[in-house]
């Protein structure tokens, strides 16, 4: 392969949360690693478009980075009593091409979602140090200014260090709970990859596949979790319905997508993690998710759709989980075996007025029903509280076929 | 080790069982903490600690000018206010929130924890 200045940066991003965490493990500073990481792509983009991509780059951009970590710190360490704690204090013990180095992005996960950090600052953290993703990026993903999220990433940072928010996987005892923080954290990632916010593109398919990737990692680590397998089977597949979704710029809801658009490699792999889970037969929230986007990416075509099997895995899920943003989406799956009568009864009682699906569900209910002039109120609402541009065009075109 | 700062926040506003409701409520609560106390002591992470009497009783001092300026009251007024501390040594700040969650449930308040940035001697 020859290193020109993409592939390069493209080793560098694949490589980047590896080398953090690496470099955070030996330095014990956030720090440290970032601005030596830096260093060994600067280096990196010199040497690699001549003599090309070395034969295993993240060892390189390893050894690179570590020897100019410790060049900074001994010029440092006369005047920077911090760095020369550092120093003398470092873990230097060898990385091993696996073990380890693994558990050092595991580590690093923990730290970024720990719960005594704000919730934005822990999706903005886990994109930085370990999707690599720059803070502009980010800034451009959460529509926030780049200053903004620039402070954010300082501040979350400075608190780990001041605070000595710590790198370890928690103990056994705290890992569920904690886990959960982390996998919350890589679910919103990918949600809002998968109906952006914001009004700018609708759907943004780096996120939606950083939030993979990071679930990726994290199985590997963690493969006896059988929430983390939930968690990638249903990622998977609502991912593999991605490019079925926008058509026209308009969003397109389940029923009426072009299922031979749909990845069957992805699929494939969310029934496998499913069946897994079953077989561990330890349900948790994303695990019965998973299982319900199962029964749809199995239907041949919608009205083939089990939806008495849909509405039971959201019984299961009320039980886990009885929130009423849960109970909007059984009510939605009710309306499909025993009517849009009996769900608006349903969905009529929650308190969601301020959540957009809400007024989306209540629209469609009423348009099923006949009930035009409510349902009109109600895509206008559900309009107003959507930013995103596909999900506007979509309700503008549902409520414009209304006479 | 670093040092963190156990501050329990409470109402400013106190009845005679210093809100806890009953006299045995309060008895309770003061023996939990003095069992907490006890355990911070056992494991090695205590430095210091006390409550506080209520905030109507502080004065502010500034000193900054020529003559010292005194005022009646807290320097806040606020409905919230600290109404005892520990100072604790733990290793990490995981170590320091497992205790605070301890000590809150014990003296039966809401706990905010804070690094020292360094301790004098």
């Amino acid at each position: 392969m020859q290193g020109g200045t993409a592939a390069v940066e493209r080793v560098f991003r694949e490589e980047y949360g590896r080398l953090i965490a690496s470099l955070v493990r030996r330095f014990g500073d956030i720090d440290i690693a970032e601005e030596a990481a830096g260093e060994a792509l600067v280096a990196a983009l010199e040497k690699w478009p001549e003599s090309g991509v070395p034969p295993n780059p993240g060892g390189w951009l390893t050894t690179t980075a570590g020897n100019r970590a410790i060049d900074r710190i001994r010029r440092e360490k006369q005047r920077d009593a911090k760095h020369q704690a550092a120093f003398m204090y470092h873990d230097d013990t060898p990385h091993e091409p696996t073990g380890p180095v693994e558990d050092d992005r595991l580590r690093l996960l923990f730290t970024c979602c720990h719960p005594a950090l704000a919730p934005e600052a822990r999706i903005a953290l886990t994109l930085r140090l370990l999707g690599g993703l720059t803070v502009a990026e980010i800034a451009q993903a959460f529509l926030v200014p780049e200053t903004t999220m620039a402070q954010r990433i300082t501040r979350a940072k400075k608190k780990i260090a001041a605070a000595k928010v710590p790198y370890r996987v928690p103990e056994a005892a705290d890992l569920p709970e904690r886990l959960g923080g982390v996998l919350a954290v890589l679910f919103l990632v990918f949600n809002e990859g998968y109906l952006a916010t914001g009004g700018g593109d609708p759907v943004r398919a780096e996120l939606t596949g950083e939030a993979i990737r990071l679930t990726r990692v994290l199985r590997q680590l963690l493969p006896e979790e059988p929430e983390v397998a939930g968690l990638l089977g249903l990622l998977v597949l609502i991912e593999a319905r991605r490019e079925a979704r926008v058509r026209n710029g308009q969003l397109v809801p389940l029923p009426e997508q072009d299922r031979a658009g749909w990845d069957r490699g992805l699929i494939a792999e969310g029934h496998d993690l499913v069946r897994e889970c079953l077989a561990i037969n330890r349900p948790g929230r994303y695990q019965i998710l998973a299982a319900i986007n199962a029964v749809h990416t199995d239907a041949p075509t919608a009205s083939d759709t089990d939806w008495s099997q849909v509405v039971a895995l959201y019984d299961q899920l009320t039980r886990l989980d009885p929130s009423p943003i849960v109970a909007l989406n059984r009510a939605v799956a009710v309306a499909e075996l025993d009517g849009p009568k009996v769900a608006l009864t349903l969905v009529d009682r929650l308190p969601l007025t301020g959540y957009h699906a809400w007024h989306v569900a209540r629209a469609d209910l009423l348009r099923r029903l006949g009930r035009t002039t409510e349902a009109k109120e109600s895509y206008d609402a559900a309009i107003a509280a959507t930013q995103n541009s596909a999900e506007r065009a979509y309700l503008s075109r549902k409520r414009g076929e209304l006479v | 080790m670093t040092h963190y700062l156990l501050t329990v926040h409470g109402p400013a506003e106190r009845d005679e069982f210093g809100n806890y409701g009953s006299k045995e409520e309060m008895e309770e609560a003061f023996a939990a903490t003095g069992a907490f106390n006890d355990k911070l002591h056992a494991d090695g992470y205590w430095v210091f600690a006390g409550g506080l009497q209520s905030a109507s009783t502080a004065t502010v001092v500034d000193g900054q000018g020529e003559t010292p300026v005194m005022t009646d009251g807290p320097y806040l007024e606020t409905k919230e206010v600290i109404g005892g501390f520990w100072v604790i040594d733990a290793p990490d700040l995981d170590v320091a929130l497992k205790l605070a969650a301890e000590g809150s449930k014990a003296c039966r308040g809401k706990v905010e924890v804070r690094p020292f940035d360094g301790l004098a001697t």
